[in-house]
């Protein structure tokens, strides 16, 4: 029998509806609470639930106690194993990660879990890539491509990971990102990419979980990185910027990649591996220089999330028909906008940028997308 | 809106039948050959004898052996469980334009003269047929505005790759090739220009729409410069939307020395109103199995209508049918040729019924068909946006030419129920489920109904019903929408294996094997 591991992080979303655009952080929520809010994700957890009924004998249900996921299972009238100890009432980041870890060393077949991108950042660093996973959006910040559209495409999605043959399913990855709230509370956007847990891609419901990467998209990210090989120059310096999607192209050339670094190659030779701004300056000196970069998932940016080391001061030198911008179709479809965006820092170097792109997305095929701030 | 009282209950038949592959037993027969007498054995010797040794199969062929009546009645079973264009209001399979096909011109088709005659006959002998294909050629011209067609690829995406060939061979002729290694076109054209392109070789690129859903016509300017080869879109395109700014489409490309070519596999919105030669277009294509009445074939008997400016005929595939004032004549001395794209001169049958269904309309005959097509669409449309759970993307523009992409994404927001559970839905009521979209989806959850002019108000009020009424099942009882559908041949296949090569078989034997 296949096994379902369950988690809520019962105070995700806390923060939304008061306007605290977050949850991260034991002060907010004691603000959140004196504001008089209401906890989400409890609710949006019983939702996923919902779609398994039809399926409980199917399957074991393995959760944390109270709220973490007990409670609300059995409001579904499910009857779930319950494993792990913590303390009632309030539960915290730790506790998240502890039973991440313990699901993880059960191997369960399928993590599901309810929280926003903090509670996926805290999954993500207890499994990696060790089981699958699939988000029930119940956060305020919803930046991450492991979630379903909403609470119910989460328990279908769930629902036939587990009655399917799971090994004909295939897995893809999705994009563990989070922004500072910190930041976010003095408007300002600051996103990092964390990583990739492995989430479930279920034919039917694709087209809700945008970003996330295609059944098919292995066979396209590596057409894409064959071409990017055929254009490339001999004595020009690369920029390779990170992600999934440049990481093919060093596959392709047998190098290491920094997934969530910047690298830089020479005549198809690793010359720099996690480079920052200064490093990849020395690099560039006297040397013709382009950068390859892809686009973030779901959001759209170019420059300014997660690739920071790549500088407006670079890509001015750089210029922007030096820019080879690789995405795949799907990535772009799922962008839901058709344009990509930039926040480089630098006003400047933003306006350079603006106006229109071309984006290689398959073997032989490319787009055109318009670029904005 | 006719109210509809009571919409049908549908039931179909199941046989449970096996493949034929594994039906019958060793020895049955349908025909039993009689021995040949003992004279013409002593005569000529036994038949194997003719076959050289080393072409003889060392055992016979694993062929299903069946008597006639077994094998009539598989079929007929076969039949019965198919849900047909011609048993159903076939309103949802858009941008396919599911037309009636007159029967008359069935009659017509079976004529000895049609099906009697070999494409390797002298010419002289198959004036006749000549005739029909040279005249069509001729009404296609005033339609299009274009200078000349061929009938030789067999369907629109056969169409779009000899377009691709012309263009590769127009620029070859100018010694440009090498430099022009890009197409042009957009997101909602039918998927087949980027990939029959590619196919030539050139590279693709794709536009995607602006907020309001017309093709980005500044990306179009960014888009093209030296290396152009040329542009293919469709208009109006998936969405149903017309691109007023078409001319200006062309112009840009025109100006960077590219070629423009407009499939209009679907024009059914279209004739007898705009025709590609004033949009500024140099090669257009029509599917005579769509918007010229003559059936969908399955890859059997489609064709389509491939035209083009008076410049680029002479890289147009051979033979063409030519006519000197006194005879018709297969031209194959054109040294400019891309060659022959299809055997002989394509689907004959398909070209005698577009020839027949356009003589029995004449000119006004075209246009009051269109428009019927374009009022139909746009009456369905009213109906739809008023069932809970239908939006339509790009809503400002509010008139559609002959078909609306529409999406179910509310409905799935609201219910879970999406537009593959309501498609599946839409059988139980006896209507073949409706068209979803062409890959990828832009438009989430998405369905292009085309109720184009065979259909009356009666039937589309009843398609509008259908659907009205499965919404109404998916916020009261989803799991009923979900698990659909209840009263068809086959249940809800697991589509999971379409993705996975290790489970393909394309044939018996490679099922056996796998």
């Amino acid at each position: 029998m296949k096994r379902l591991g369950f988690i809520v992080n019962p105070l995700a979303g806390i923060g939304g509806r008061v306007g605290l655009k977050g949850s991260d952080g034991q002060e907010i929520v004691d603000k959140a609470l004196r504001l008089g809010a209401v906890a989400e994700s409890p609710r949006k957890a019983v939702e996923t639930l919902k779609e398994l009924l039809t399926i409980r004998d199917q399957f074991e249900l393995i959760t944390y106690p109270y709220d973490m996921g007990e409670n609300e299972a059995k409001a579904c009238g499910l009857d779930p194993k319950v494993i792990g100890t913590i303390k009632k009432g309030r539960t915290t980041a730790k506790d998240t990660r502890q039973a991440a870890k313990d699901m993880l060393d059960l191997k369960v077949d399928l993590l599901l879990f309810a929280g926003g991108d903090g509670t996926a950042r805290d999954v993500f660093i207890a499994i990696g890539n060790g089981i699958p996973a699939i988000g029930t959006p119940a956060g305020v910040k919803i930046h991450s491509s492991v979630f379903a559209t909403n609470p119910r495409n989460a328990g279908i999605i769930a629902s036939s990971y587990l009655v399917g043959d799971v090994s004909s399913v295939r897995l893809c990855e999705g994009e563990v990102m989070d922004i500072s709230e910190q930041a976010f509370r003095e408007d300002r956007l600051e996103a990092r990419l964390y990583g990739y847990l492995k989430v479930p891609c279920v034919r039917e419901l694709l087209q809700d979980v945008k970003g996330m990467t295609h059944p098919e998209e292995g066979m396209a990210q590596d057409a894409l990185a064959r071409d990017v090989l055929d254009i490339m120059e001999d004595d020009v310096l690369y920029i390779i910027g990170p992600g999934s999607t440049t990481r093919w192209v060093m596959d392709r050339l047998g190098l290491r990649n920094t997934l969530l670094g910047v690298d830089a190659i020479y005549n198809r030779e690793l010359v720099g591996s996690d480079l920052s701004e200064a490093d990849l300056l020395k690099l560039m000196r006297g040397r013709k220089t382009k950068i390859i970069v892809t686009v973030i998932g779901r959001q759209g940016f170019l420059f300014g999330r997660g690739n920071q080391q790549i500088s407006p001061e670079i890509i001015r030198r750089v210029g922007k028909e030096n820019i080879i911008v690789l995405a795949t179709k799907e990535k772009i479809v799922g962008l839901g906008a058709s344009r990509l965006l930039v926040d480089t820092g630098d006003p400047q170097v933003d306006q350079m940028l603006h106006g229109y792109i071309r984006v290689m997305t398959g073997f032989g095929e490319r787009m055109i997308l318009r670029v904005a701030s | 809106m006719k109210e509809i009282r009571k919409l049908r209950r549908f039931q179909a038949p199941v046989w449970s039948e096996p493949v034929v592959m594994e039906m019958g037993g060793p020895g049955e027969r349908g025909i039993l050959v009689p021995e040949s007498e003992d004279e013409i054995k002593a005569t000529v010797g036994e038949a194997e004898s003719y076959i050289p040794r080393q072409m003889r199969r060392q055992a016979p062929p694993k062929l299903p052996e069946l008597s006639q009546p077994q094998v009539l009645r598989h079929y007929l079973h076969l039949s019965q469980q198919n849900l047909g264009m011609e048993e159903n209001i076939e309103i949802g399979t858009g941008t396919a334009t599911m037309k009636y096909s007159p029967k008359v011109n069935e009659m017509l088709v079976r004529l000895p003269q049609v099906t009697e005659v070999h494409p390797l006959q002298n010419e002289q002998t198959i004036q006749g047929i000549l005739e029909i294909v040279y005249q069509l050629d001729m009404f296609l011209r005033e339609i299009s505005g274009l200078d000349r067609f061929t009938f030789q690829p067999s369907g629109g995406s056969l169409a779009t790759f000899t377009n691709a060939c012309l263009f590769r061979a127009y620029h070859g002729s100018r010694g440009e090739l090498p430099q022009r290694d890009e197409v042009i076109t957009t997101i909602f054209s039918h998927p087949c220009n980027a990939a029959t392109a590619r196919a030539a070789g050139f590279k693709v690129i794709t536009l995607m729409p602006d907020e309001n859903g017309y093709p980005d016509a500044e990306a179009l300017k960014s888009a093209c410069s030296e290396r152009t080869a040329g542009l293919m879109i469709t208009n109006p395109e998936d969405t149903g939307i017309f691109n007023p700014k078409v001319k200006t489409f062309t112009e840009t490309v025109h100006a960077v020395g590219g070629l423009c070519f407009y499939d209009q596999a679907n024009a059914n919105g279209l004739l007898g109103i705009t025709r590609a030669k004033e949009a500024g277009f140099d090669a257009c294509h029509f599917n005579l199995h769509k918007t010229f009445s003559s059936p969908h074939g399955s890859f059997g008997p489609g064709c389509a209508g491939y035209g083009v400016s008076e410049e680029l005929s002479k890289f147009l595939p051979v033979p063409v049918v030519t006519f000197d004032e006194e005879a018709y004549h297969l031209d194959y001395a054109r040294p400019h040729s891309i060659g022959r794209v299809r055997e002989f001169f394509g689907n004959i049958p398909a070209v005698v019924r577009a020839y027949a269904w356009i003589r029995s309309l004449g000119a006004e005959g075209l246009l009051e068909s269109s428009r019927v097509a374009v009022i139909n669409n746009n009456y369905l449309s009213k109906l739809l946006l008023e069932i809970p759970g239908v939006v339509r993307h790009y809503d400002e523009n509010e008139f559609r030419l002959e078909l609306t992409r529409f999406s179910w994404e509310k409905l799935k927001e609201d219910t879970g129920c999406g537009t593959d559970d309501v498609r599946r839905r839409m059988t139980d009521y006896g209507l073949q489920g409706h068209f979803m979209s062409h890959h990828p989806w832009i438009v989430p959850e998405p369905f292009t109904p085309e109720p184009c002019e065979t259909y009356s108000k009666e039937d589309i009020d009843y398609f509008a019903a259908v659907l009205k009424q499965i919404s109404h099942e998916a916020y009261t009882n989803p799991e009923l929408v979900r698990t659909a559908p209840h009263n068809a041949t086959t249940h809800k296949p697991d589509s999971a294996p379409l993705n996975d090569p290790k489970k393909w078989a394309m044939t018996w034997r490679a099922y056996v094997r796998k």
